[in-house]
């Protein structure tokens, strides 16, 4: 409806070729409007109503009760350390991740040679799946028995005279090793491409004339020309980083447990998406699964907004 | 003396990237060791590097029928074959949807083209894992659960490649579309004849890194299909990793199995995945 009445109007005011154009514009964008409507936008409005409502063993809005899934979740303690988990972890992972794939980005970048072998060793786990990463750091990695690799390596070192149970004691916390690991070795060849397409932006003259003007190379050009050169590159590298790290769920369920139960390993460091989980399909409740979808996007707003303070996205550059 | 310090760094680099891409390989060797022994091996006391035969009855056993029910497909066998299939049309039509829809906000003037792209960009600012509860309830409500069109549609429209392929197609040289349309061609017949066969780095670089995303899902495929009728090979192995029982040998063979693919399309397509990762972080 809307369509025709767009065609009417414009065959009275244009030449009669706008109508083909009107006509191939919908042509081409109604398959993918279509879906991202069914699949993203009618969602989020379901969502938002479900958050609204008492939607217990049902998927349909109606009942409902304003804001009680929302005050109800910001008093789950389960909850709020899911929240304080994610935090942590993020914590731990973007700087991390951030400072390895710039590294191997300056290496792979001067390898001459081997630059094309680095770069595929460094990338190639990110053709690997996170739960295949999960098993190999559960079963075998970091495997708390003397035939784990790191427990065999290490004592074999001498470091360590019994084997470090890595997964599945709250103190020491050695599990945050292993997942922060698994994400780092899975994510950082990633932005290490990206980071080496950064750098072989920057012009050659930049560095010249700091030779000619004196600069040493290393560390003041890293200063002063690599890294302010980088900025647009890093903002991009932190934020794709901090958002997906806090829609983590693939290596939390499978390193630590299946379930997403509160007992076990899954108790030890339960992200919100796996208590999202556990709420919404192990114990039917949509309408505060929802809300908890809203609590968190609202939280990665929140820390991006931060994160753009402290590194002042949408400054010019200079 | 400047000489000697510049040999003695770059000594210092090589060594280093060496040792790290030691480390970086420490986990396909772990893969590779435990897919080849017996759990007896793999368990012992003392440490093989290397199994004494290689055992491949490890990889035979996986698709093998199960002794309780000897006339069910084996387990790691549907698995596969779900996820090469929804691997294989998500890319195809996502591939197909976005380039329209991206030629359309780019190169043809209609009224609403703006509101149409601030909509298709609004999507992009909600995480998408963040929003599989109210997914799954829509997609549940429209009969998708333990389907495979249930676990494919919510990944084949993607507003970021919809954003990249339009971003692509408005440096698309005008001169050529309009040479195009002066010879009589459609708007059908500019995007069928000039601008899809001009899109190959771009469909190559998206293509391969959606095939792989979508291999390599697992929350999704997890919440919609229940049914082990409908689990993809990261679902698969997830149950495999969580099961009381474990055959670690086997374990580790099927991991090597639903890893493998994707190694070589990696390798293969390696130049394409990096034009790809560039795409992604805005370096394009």
């Amino acid at each position: 409806m809307a369509v025709t009445t767009t065609i009417k109007a414009r065959r009275r005011r244009r030449p009669p070729g706008d109508r083909a154009a009107t006509l191939a514009f919908w042509a081409f964008v109604s398959p993918a409007l279509i879906g991202l409507t069914v699949f993203t936008l009618v969602p989020i409005v379901w969502g938002f109503l479900l958050s609204l409502s008492h939607a217990q063993n049902t998927i349909h809005v109606g009942h409902f009760i304003g804001l009680r899934n929302y005050a109800d979740l910001l008093t789950d303690e389960e909850f709020l350390r899911s929240l304080l988990t994610i935090l942590i972890f993020a914590l731990f992972i973007v700087p991390l991740t951030f400072a390895v794939s710039l590294g191997l980005a300056l290496l792979v970048n001067r390898a001459g040679r081997g630059t094309a072998f680095f770069r595929t060793v460094f990338f190639i786990p990110s053709a690997v799946s996170y739960v295949v990463a999960s098993l190999i750091w559960r079963v075998s990695l970091f495997n708390g028995t003397p035939f784990g690799f790191a427990n065999h390596v290490l004592g074999s070192l001498g470091l360590i005279h019994q084997p470090i149970v890595w997964i599945g004691t709250p103190s020491p916390p050695w599990y945050w090793l292993v997942l922060v690991t698994a994400r780092l070795w899975l994510q950082v060849g990633f932005y290490m491409i990206i980071f080496i397409a950064g750098l072989q932006e920057i012009p050659r003259s930049l560095y010249e004339a700091a030779a000619v003007d004196g600069a040493s190379p290393g560390w003041t050009m890293l200063r002063y020309i690599t890294l302010p050169q980088l900025r647009a590159t890093s903002i991009s590298v932190l934020l794709l980083n901090l958002i997906a790290a806090f829609q983590a769920f693939d290596e939390f369920y499978n390193i630590l447990g299946g379930t997403g139960s509160s007992v076990g390993n899954a108790a030890l460091a339960r992200p919100p998406l796996v208590y999202l989980y556990s709420v919404a399909l192990s114990q039917q409740d949509f309408g505060r699964g929802s809300a908890g979808g809203f609590i968190l996007t609202a939280l990665i707003f929140a820390v991006t907004l931060i994160q753009g303070r402290l590194f002042g996205f949408g400054e010019s550059e200079k | 003396m400047r000489e000697t310090r510049n040999t003695l760094s770059a000594t210092l680099r090589y060594g280093l990237l060496i040792l790290v891409a030691l480390l970086f390989l420490i986990p396909f060797y772990l893969i590779g060791r435990n897919a080849l022994m017996t759990d007896a091996q793999i368990t012992s006391r003392t440490w093989a590097w290397l199994p004494d035969l290689p055992h491949w009855e490890n990889f035979a056993a996986l698709f093998q029928p199960s002794k309780d029910d000897p006339a069910a497909s084996p387990q790691m066998l549907i698995g596969l074959l779900n996820s090469a299939f929804i691997a294989v049309v998500t890319l195809v039509l996502q591939m197909l949807f976005s380039s329209m829809a991206g030629y359309a906000l780019a190169r043809i003037p209609a009224r609403g083209r703006n509101v149409v792209f601030f909509l298709i960009l609004s999507t992009l600012m909600i995480p998408g894992a963040v929003t599989f509860v109210p997914t799954f309830a829509v997609v549940a409500w429209l009969g998708g659960v333990n389907t495979r069109w249930g676990i494919i549609a919510p990944g084949v429209f993607s507003a970021f490649s919809i954003f990249l392929f339009r971003q692509f197609y408005l440096r698309f040289p005008a001169e050529i579309e309009e040479a195009g349309r002066l010879d009589g061609l459609s708007y059908f017949g500019v995007y069928r004849h000039l601008l899809l066969p001009n899109s190959t780095s771009i469909l190559m670089a998206l293509g391969v890194l959606t095939f792989i995303a979508s291999w390599n899902a697992f929350l999704w495929p997890l919440v919609i299909g229940q049914d082990p009728s409908a689990w993809t090979v990261q679902v698969v192995l997830s149950t495999f990793l969580t099961a009381q029982t474990q055959n670690l040998a086997q374990l580790f063979a099927a991991a090597a199995v639903g890893v493998a693919p994707l190694v070589i399309v990696f390798l293969l397509m390696q130049r394409y995945i990096v034009e790809g990762a560039k795409f992604s972080g805005g370096k394009e």
